[in-house]
């Protein structure tokens, strides 16, 4: 099992030799590494993300986009964390301070927590855990504390109808999409995200999405359902800005905003990448991942990456074309079309593995 | 934690909240995501223009006509001069009819642009409003060309209006009107008015039967989206509106049932056709050279008496009624708007929907703040 804690670790013993003094240090450097790779991942891709959703969107809209902060605007989300960064930080009066503080950071901590275990490609995971993808579902829907809290503790009713509104879409939401990925946890019989890249191919034809149809269907309903995880429109409820004023972070200025758009921008990376590895192959280019040389490994981020941005760009694409819908025709939506849908792609792939020897829908075609 | 949530909430809209189009207020009775009672609170953009207008003369309270609705200056102009016109009984020249009814139309158009793509933002679709508002670009050029202003164009004269036609002025207009007609409007349809979630949000939404919108007194869109065909332009023409060719849209349940915001909303992008083919024939008919202002006195005093005239906004029927005591300054003047009713009515229909519905509902009617209040 492949963890970068694990990595380190040895690698320091190896070079500094075992010793029972040393012992804490290397067990630190181990646990804080990986912890600092991941939070600046979390911070670098979301800052990208927030330019490419800004150009994305001022190209839709025929309008320039940010270019005044170096080579095409590039630089402008590192002026706009600057920018919050300096801004005054106001906690109302009458807000419970101490919710209202770490409900920002319980929500980074959710994508945060979940970027451990995306497989970027080749050996680059933080950690491979053997629950990969239960995990990601577990920590996922912690997001909905934090924005209860921030609902709550602000004290002012749009925030709290925001909180509420998110914990309701969210929870409901959770279920399709957690059956869908389930459908392809019955191809491959295991959690780790790896093994799930590992066991997909380079072709389209070797992808999860067309194993058979109905893993075809799980893939749209998971890419739905993912939206609606993420609060992007047509189903950014929990802020609702004509409606709810700014939703649960209406009374968040300076760089506690700036965390939780944070976590909306990493979220959306990712559930991109979530989609890319489970249906789309991942970084798979049918060699091994830890054993060949560093040239391939790094053509595999590359083709993972070619799969994760378009899918980003799909999302951006949504939400700037989109009207949103009505709290109660998302519900419906979700409880009486997805659910019932979700659960019966997971059945009838299990019918269909158990029909054909475990075989996708092409090997049937190649014979 | 349940009789806090049977109990009654209520929340404050306004007069800063993001869809409340311009500085209205509302306060909201609410259970949870139910409404019970959205009560409007108006006054906040109230300027006193009415009184403004009795210690004016009666040219110098042009200008300020602009300002009763910024979105249709051209349209409030335009009925404060005619009420003017037919008191003191001037003649106006052919020349500036045409002008005053193209500019008139157009200032339609850019104001039924705004309308529909704030309904949309306010629906959470934030580029439709954005390619409206590109298209009102090129109306403002336009009448930045004709008036040197682009929004509150004070262009309309007593008598005239304030200059000729600048060289090239309808060749722009008339590329201008075929674009909308047969480009944007489709383009601006498939984005958006036929999205079905936009659909599914706008049907069967506020419903207002044709009675109780009578009874109301709602006016313009508003009140020929629940059926009932009534224009001031057809129905007791002004200037030289009955020498066109045009049709009045009615809401017919397009999607949904009759009168409900989807139809509200068709009307107003049917409109904007109907306007430019308004345009179209004032261009063909418009006389290429003539004055355009008749002159009036230095000081200007109409005779004494009193008229009432009403003119089609394009947020419905605005009304001038004008007494005059025979000195320089009006000695009173009311100005009736279309928004003030629809505002009323916002509080009406928007019994027993949810917070996200009175938000279409708002949108839907399209109000303009300083309309209501004057």
């Amino acid at each position: 099992m492949h963890n970068l804690a694990e990595i380190i670790y040895q690698f320091l013993a190896g070079r500094f030799g075992q010793s029972a003094l040393l012992e804490p240090v290397f067990t630190l450097a181990a646990y804080l590494i990986p912890c600092i790779v991941a939070l600046s991942l979390v911070s670098v891709i979301s800052g990208l993300l927030t330019y490419f959703e800004r150009k994305v969107s001022a190209d839709i809209q025929n309008r320039i986009g940010p270019n005044r902060v170096g080579p095409y605007g590039i630089f402008q989300f590192i002026a706009d964390g600057v920018k919050l960064l300096m801004k005054e930080d106001i906690i109302p009066d009458a807000a419970d301070r101490f919710l209202f503080r770490i409900a920002p950071y319980i929500v980074l901590s959710s994508t945060f927590l979940a970027v451990i275990v995306v497989p970027f490609g080749g050996p680059f995971i933080i950690a491979d855990l053997d629950i990969g993808l239960i995990f990601i579902v577990v920590v996922s829907s912690l997001v909905v504390v934090g924005f209860l809290m921030s609902g709550w503790a602000s004290n002012n009713k749009w925030a709290l109808l925001g909180g509420i509104r998110s914990a309701a879409q969210m929870i409901s939401y959770e279920i399709p999409a957690a059956l869908s990925l389930l459908t392809v946890i019955l191809i491959t019989g295991t959690f780790s995200m790896q093994q799930i890249v590992m066991k997909q191919g380079p072709w389209p034809w070797d992808w999860f999405i067309f194993h058979n149809p109905f893993t075809f269907v799980a893939f749209f309903l998971f890419m739905i359902s993912g939206l609606a995880e993420i609060n992007r429109l047509p189903f950014d409820f929990p802020e609702a800005e004509s409606e709810l004023v700014s939703g649960y972070n209406t009374e968040y200025s300076g760089m506690r905003f700036g965390i939780f758009f944070l976590a909306e921008f990493a979220n959306i990376f990712v559930s991109a990448s979530i989609t890319a590895t489970v249906f789309l192959g991942g970084g798979n280019i049918g060699l091994d991942p830890y054993t060949s040389g560093i040239a391939p490994q790094l053509f595999m981020v590359l083709v993972f990456f070619a799969k994760v941005v378009p899918l980003c760009f799909v999302t951006i694409w949504v939400r700037w074309s989109l009207p949103r819908l009505r709290l109660d025709q998302m519900m419906s939506m979700c409880w009486k079309y997805f659910i019932p849908l979700s659960f019966s792609c997971l059945v009838l792939t299990a019918l269909w593995l158990l029909a054909f020897n475990g075989n996708g829908v092409f090997w049937r075609i190649s014979g | 934690m349940t009789e806090f949530l049977s109990d009654e909430m209520v929340l404050n809209m306004g007069p800063h909240h993001p869809s409340t189009h311009g500085v209205l207020r509302f306060i909201l009775q609410t259970d949870g995501e139910m409404m019970r009672r959205a009560i409007p609170d108006v006054g906040f953009l109230h300027r006193g223009i009415e009184k403004i207008a009795e210690l004016l003369p009666y040219q110098a309270f042009m200008p300020y006509t602009d300002r009763i609705d910024y979105l249709a200056s051209i349209c409030c102009n335009f009925g404060y001069a005619l009420t003017v016109e037919r008191l003191a009984q001037i003649e106006v020249p052919e020349k500036a009819e045409y002008l005053r009814v193209i500019s008139a139309e157009l200032t339609r158009i850019g104001s039924h642009f705004v309308g529909l793509g704030a309904l949309l933002l306010d629906l959470g679709a934030v580029t439709p409003f954005v390619h409206a508002l590109r298209e009102r670009e090129v109306y403002n050029d336009l009448m930045e060309s004709l008036c040197g202003a682009r929004l509150t164009h004070n262009y309309v004269r007593i008598g005239g209006v304030s200059y000729d036609e600048p060289p090239g002025f309808r060749e722009k207009t008339r590329r201008f009107i075929d674009h909308i007609e047969y480009e944007f409007l489709d383009e601006f349809n498939e984005l958006a008015s036929f999205n079905t979630i936009f659909i599914n949000r706008m049907k069967n939404v506020g419903v207002i039967t044709a009675e109780d919108a009578i009874e109301h007194s709602l006016v313009g869109p508003n009140l020929r989206g629940s059926g009932v065909k009534h224009d001031i332009r057809k129905n007791d023409p002004y200037s030289i509106y009955n020498r066109f060719n045009f049709d009045i849209p009615v809401g017919h349940g397009k999607f949904g049932t009759m009168g409900d915001c989807y139809d509200r909303y068709w009307v107003r992008v049917e409109e904007v056709m109907e306007s430019c083919r308004i345009i179209r024939q004032a261009l063909e008919l418009m006389p290429e050279t003539g004055p355009v202002r008749t002159k009036l006195p230095r000081v200007f005093k109409p005779p004494k008496g009193e008229i009432y005239v009403r003119t089609e906004c394009p947020r419905g029927e605005m009304g001038f009624y004008l007494i005059s005591d025979g000195g320089k300054n009006p000695y009173r003047l009311k100005i009736r708007t279309g928004s003030f009713s629809a505002a009323a009515m916002i509080g009406e229909v928007s019994q027993g929907v949810m917070v996200a519905d009175l938000v279409t509902i708002i949108g839907s009617f399209d109000v303009v703040a300083p309309e209501i209040d004057r």
